[in-house]
């Protein structure tokens, strides 16, 4: 990798900083792991340990193991960030494994809104009053907060964007 | 022919194995403890009305009398999986431990990885391969749905695993979960048992020796192997721990199971096998209630070279 050129059919570790970056447009590790304080106060202590890799264009993965030649493999980790667009994205998958530790940007819905969350319906909140853009959508469950995945705010409205195969039509679950 | 019949004469009671084949299994879920306690997938079942049994040799495990794993909020949140009782006993078996380097040579579809991974917590590396592009995808969808992060997933013929794409050049433990005949899940397919053929028992025997080899070649000294399959075939059970033994420098050790279980057996058919593999587990669907299965557990010869202990300590010289 030192043509700049960014090869979509294999991983790459992101460079440390952006001054490291050899690949136009490839996010550092240092933007990534600012970005999820920034966005949802989830820090260095629950992400410092993990490593980050792009394979496709902004498509980043976390990985807590031990790799060398990541270009024979299949996968690494779990998919975790979309990077290379105006706003990154979470993945439902990032967002269900360390959304938990998220301190802002999280709305809790009740559970009516949440099994319409969950089967991928938009819908109205004028209440948020917090940032527009991918939030962590989060409900109770079994004497806490859990994680569902992702949604988007704009103009008053949560859209999900639960992807379509983890979709489930859920009965209610009053608290 | 009704395969079965060609295994009465290895069990107890023929008459109740032959019935318990014929029942219909209900539907399990497992806990990730990754993620959460049974006590807490418990509470969910009770606030979302979802009626469930416990599982009386494993607290994290759960009877679905209603069916319907897949849609239940602990589903979404990748608090459970549905998996076959006796099919978690090669993760039990193998006791991966945090750190470890651990190797899942047919993982697909992935009930025992993200349950190896769990006993893991998540830290360590695991190497998940399956030889089977399309059943990859199943793979990576139940690790990333369970929260799995510390799995490279690569896709080789297990019987020549290269360990080139790995920053290791040995595992900890490696699993072998065989392709097999699969009469042991005739509870929950009868298909298995008519398009069962002796010509496939002895063809997949060939292939289940080649990747139980290459396995322990790529695990360290003292390190651990475990073979299981759900078959009832002594050729692709007893047959195939014999061949290993006497090619690689290996040995069956005697564990536990949490459930019934009878010896492997030292005589088949007009074959005999090395009287140590008295030490695998089989497992009839009449003794538990459950599918069939066969689980061993191999040590790998040579001297313990203790790698995890000499990390250990030298990673806490450089915390200190």
């Amino acid at each position: 990798m030192t043509d700049g050129a960014n090869d979509g059919s294999r991983f790459d570790r992101l460079p440390a900083t952006p001054a490291d970056r050899e690949v136009t447009g490839r996010a550092s590790r240092e933007e990534v792991l600012d970005w999820w304080e920034t966005r949802f106060g989830i820090g260095r202590d629950v992400l410092g340990g993990y490593s980050f890799w792009e394979k496709g264009a902004g498509k980043v993965w976390v990985f807590n193991g031990e790799a060398s030649d990541p270009s024979q493999l299949e996968a690494i980790g779990t998919t975790f960030l979309r990077t290379r667009q105006e706003h990154w994205k979470p993945t439902t998958r990032a967002v269900s494994r360390f959304g938990g530790h998220a301190t802002r940007n999280v709305v809790e819905l009740d559970g009516e809104r949440a099994s319409r969350f969950v089967a991928g319906e938009d819908q109205p909140l004028p209440a948020w009053d917090g940032d527009w853009g991918y939030l962590i959508v989060a409900h109770r469950i079994a004497g806490g907060v859990e994680p569902i995945g992702v949604g988007l705010y704009l103009h008053d409205e949560l859209r999900s964007v639960v992807p379509k195969g983890s979709r489930a039509d859920l009965p209610v679950v009053e608290h | 022919m009704n395969p079965l019949e060609r295994y009465e004469p290895l069990v107890d009671d023929p008459s109740a194995f032959r019935a318990a084949c014929e029942q219909p299994l209900p539907s399990v879920v497992r806990t990730n403890s990754l993620l959460v306690s049974p006590d807490r997938v418990r509470a969910a079942f009770d606030e979302s009305g979802v009626p469930y049994e416990p599982v009386d040799w494993h607290e994290g495990l759960f009877r679905l009398p209603e069916g319907s794993p897949g849609r239940t909020w602990p589903h979404v949140h990748g608090w459970t999986h549905g998996q076959e009782e006796v099919s978690t006993l090669p993760a039990i078996a193998l006791d991966a431990q945090p750190g470890d380097r651990v190797f899942d040579a047919c993982a697909a579809p992935g009930s025992k990885t993200t349950q190896v991974a769990a006993a893991m917590d998540d830290a360590g590396t695991l190497v998940a391969n399956d030889n089977n592009l399309g059943r990859l995808s199943a793979l990576r969808h139940n690790a990333e749905r369970l929260g799995v992060t510390n799995t490279i997933v690569t896709n080789q013929d297990a019987r020549n695993f290269s360990m080139k794409p790995l920053a290791f050049d040995a595992f900890d433990r490696a699993l072998v979960d065989a392709p097999c005949s699969c009469e042991g899940t005739c509870r929950k397919n009868p298909d298995v048992v008519d398009e069962w053929t002796l010509d496939h028992v002895h063809g997949v025997a060939g292939i289940q020796k080649g990747i139980l080899t290459r396995a322990v070649q790529a695990t360290r000294p003292g390190g651990t192997v475990v073979y299981s399959t759900c078959t009832f075939a002594p050729e692709e059970n007893e047959a195939v721990l014999d061949h290993v033994l006497a090619a690689e420098a290996c040995e069956l050790v005697s564990v536990d199971l949490p459930l019934e279980t009878t010896p492997g057996v030292t005589e088949w058919e007009d074959e005999t096998y090395d009287p140590s593999v008295k030490r695998a587990h089989r497992i009839y669907p009449h003794h538990n209630d459950t599918g069939g299965f066969f689980c061993a557990v191999l040590r790998v010869g040579g001297a313990d070279d203790g790698r995890r202990e000499q990390e250990t300590a030298r990673d806490a010289e450089v915390a200190s």
